[in-house]
């Protein structure tokens, strides 16, 4: 065999055994974490895990109810406030702005979009926690720090939204030129096209986009702990305080040493975010598949 | 007795006519008048005076560059979507000059001048909602009155015994030629005075393109047709009156047989004989 062929076939084989890695490096992560949480496993049932709401690891009692509430709760918000805030900003970016302001505010997204989270905790800090204390929370005669569910949803939720954006913009500008020109023909405005035509040719992209927003936000650490107020309760309300999984795992990962559940509750509390992120990828994957071959 | 047949007659008088949904001003004629065109700073169109003809094909040829396009995307403003697009001088359709018109009477524009692509370009919905689109955007609702435009146009391009059956299919699972034919009754379905179309044909295979070049001419009894071609062939078997435009500008402008078979001008001449493209 010459070598020009044989170079064109080891590289070939190297780049098939790298990506191949990378999908063996999700089935290990997986297979890690399920080994180091089954010790708590097999002293607790996974139902009485799931819905019991005692966190008291020095009397081995491991409810991770208030933790699974707090990531949902915290989520949720998010993702209600970033969604149409982006889906708005998106529209108007790629359907009404004029390229001037394009070539202005890409930039200034993508700045957004790579800020550090811890910035946007401190942001969360001195901003939004106050806000719900002094406004927020008296408006509704409540007492509270501003440590909440409430601040922490709207900083997660601001957060996400360059992303979303940015994601948005590349879904609507796919949409092929021909298309709107085709409505706009019809004597359709800006926003007719939109509606009907942009929004229901991206719906599949839509979905995929928000739930990639649903597993940073699920995932996000540094910003949630700042802000969340770190109470181990199931939040009845928006006002107060939670605990997201992450937040779980960031503050006690290290403290735990002397008791051997412990570490292995905390890697529970990873299998979980793992699997749920997993399970919301594989969903949206389905939805999309589905709603291609409608 | 007297008041029982009165009634009918008014209910008769505000009944729904499927194929005179919207009004019709009377005189809808479509011509230019010193219009120039520039995009970017380049000029594209110089001094254009054009007179489309009513209830006819016109035909505008010439060489590639030369402003077809440009010059028919005018008429409906879809310039517009062109970045650095420069307009001065008037369009008149009717009454109404287009290139001052604002985005409120955009739309009202294009109901009048619809267009049918260079490509099939079905709307990403089903057939019905392709042919109802156009008439919901522009108001009309309800579902019987709806099913019967939809019904009439698609008879109208020959499509409705194709589809009668998957109405509700998305419209991209039909063929090419069927596509173009739908895009086709998607436009008439508003009822303009003029057809636009950009090389409607030059996407499609033989058979389908002769499909439509065939309606075309059957359309020309109601509709003003004004069609770009690439191909000089199509433009002798159907055109009534064509327009030769050479690098931006109008050079030869009249009847079919006379531009055809006795051009004035020089240039018309070679172009006809082929001698550049």
């Amino acid at each position: 065999m010459n070598r020009r062929l044989l170079k064109d076939r080891t590289a070939g084989y190297m780049m098939f055994f790298l990506t191949i890695s990378s999908l063996l490096l999700v089935v290990t992560m997986g297979i890690g974490l399920y080994l180091k949480a089954s010790p708590i496993l097999e002293e607790h049932s996974l139902w009485d895990l799931l819905s019991a709401s005692e966190w008291k690891p020095m009397k081995n009692q491991f409810g991770f109810f208030p933790f699974l509430m707090g990531t949902l709760w915290v989520s949720g918000l998010a993702l209600i406030i970033a969604i149409p805030i982006s889906l708005l900003m998106a529209i108007y970016l790629t359907e009404y702005a004029h390229s001037l302001v394009r070539r202005f505010v890409y930039p200034f997204l993508d700045i957004l979009a790579g800020l550090p989270s811890v910035i946007y905790g401190v942001w969360g800090m001195l901003l939004i926690v106050p806000w719900v204390a002094n406004v927020a929370a008296p408006w509704v005669d409540r007492n509270t720090t501003g440590y909440t569910t409430l601040a922490c949803g709207i900083v997660l939720g601001v957060m996400v939204i360059p992303l979303l954006v940015s994601l948005f913009i590349e879904i609507f500008s796919n949409v092929s030129h021909e298309l709107r020109e085709a409505t706009f023909a019809l004597g359709a405005t800006r926003w007719q096209t939109t509606k009907h035509v942009v929004l229901r040719k991206t719906a599949p992209g839509i979905i995929a986009a928000i739930v990639l927003a649903a597993s940073r936000v699920m995932g996000e650490t540094i910003a949630a702990i700042m802000v969340c107020g770190n109470l181990a309760i199931a939040p009845g309300s928006l006002l107060d305080a939670c605990y997201p999984i992450p937040a779980l795992i960031a503050n006690n990962y290290g403290e735990m040493l002397s008791m051997p559940l412990y570490e292995s509750a905390l890697m529970f509390a990873a299998f979980i975010l793992f699997f749920v992120v997993l399970v919301f990828n594989l969903f949206s994957r389905l939805v999309l598949k589905k709603i291609k071959t409608e | 007795m007297n008041l029982f047949h009165r009634e009918k007659a008014s209910a008769k008088d505000n009944a729904f006519v499927v194929n005179n949904k919207f009004p019709h001003p009377d005189d809808m004629r479509l011509s230019t008048h010193a219009l120039c065109v520039s995009i970017g700073g380049n000029p594209i169109l110089k001094h254009v005076n054009v007179d489309i003809p009513c209830n006819k094909i016109t035909c505008i040829i010439g060489p590639s560059g030369c402003g077809k396009t440009t010059l028919l995307r005018t008429f409906n403003r879809l310039v517009d979507t062109i970045e650095g697009v420069k307009m001065t001088g008037v369009v008149m359709l009717g009454n109404q000059n287009i290139v001052a018109a604002g985005a409120s009477e955009l739309t009202e524009i294009r109901r009048h001048i619809g267009l049918v692509p260079q490509r099939p370009c079905p709307l990403p919905m089903s057939i019905y909602d392709n042919i109802a689109y156009g008439c919901r955007i522009h108001g009309i609702s309800g579902r019987r009155k709806l099913d019967a435009i939809v019904e009439y146009y698609l008879r109208a391009v020959g499509l409705w015994d194709e589809v009668k059956d998957r109405l509700n299919a998305p419209a991209n699972k039909l063929s090419g030629g069927q596509q173009q034919r739908l895009c086709l009754a998607r436009s008439l379905a508003i009822e303009p005075s003029y057809l636009l179309a950009d090389e409607s044909t030059s996407a499609l295979d033989p058979i389908s393109s002769r499909m439509v070049e065939e309606l075309f001419v059957k359309l020309k009894k109601d509709y003003s047709i004004v069609m770009v071609t690439h191909t000089l062939r199509q433009a002798k078997r159907i055109a009534d009156h064509v327009i030769f435009m050479y690098l931006g500008e109008v050079i030869e402008e009249g009847d079919a047989e006379q531009v055809f078979n006795r051009p004035k001008h020089e240039l018309t001449q070679r172009y006809l004989a082929g001698s550049f493209s």
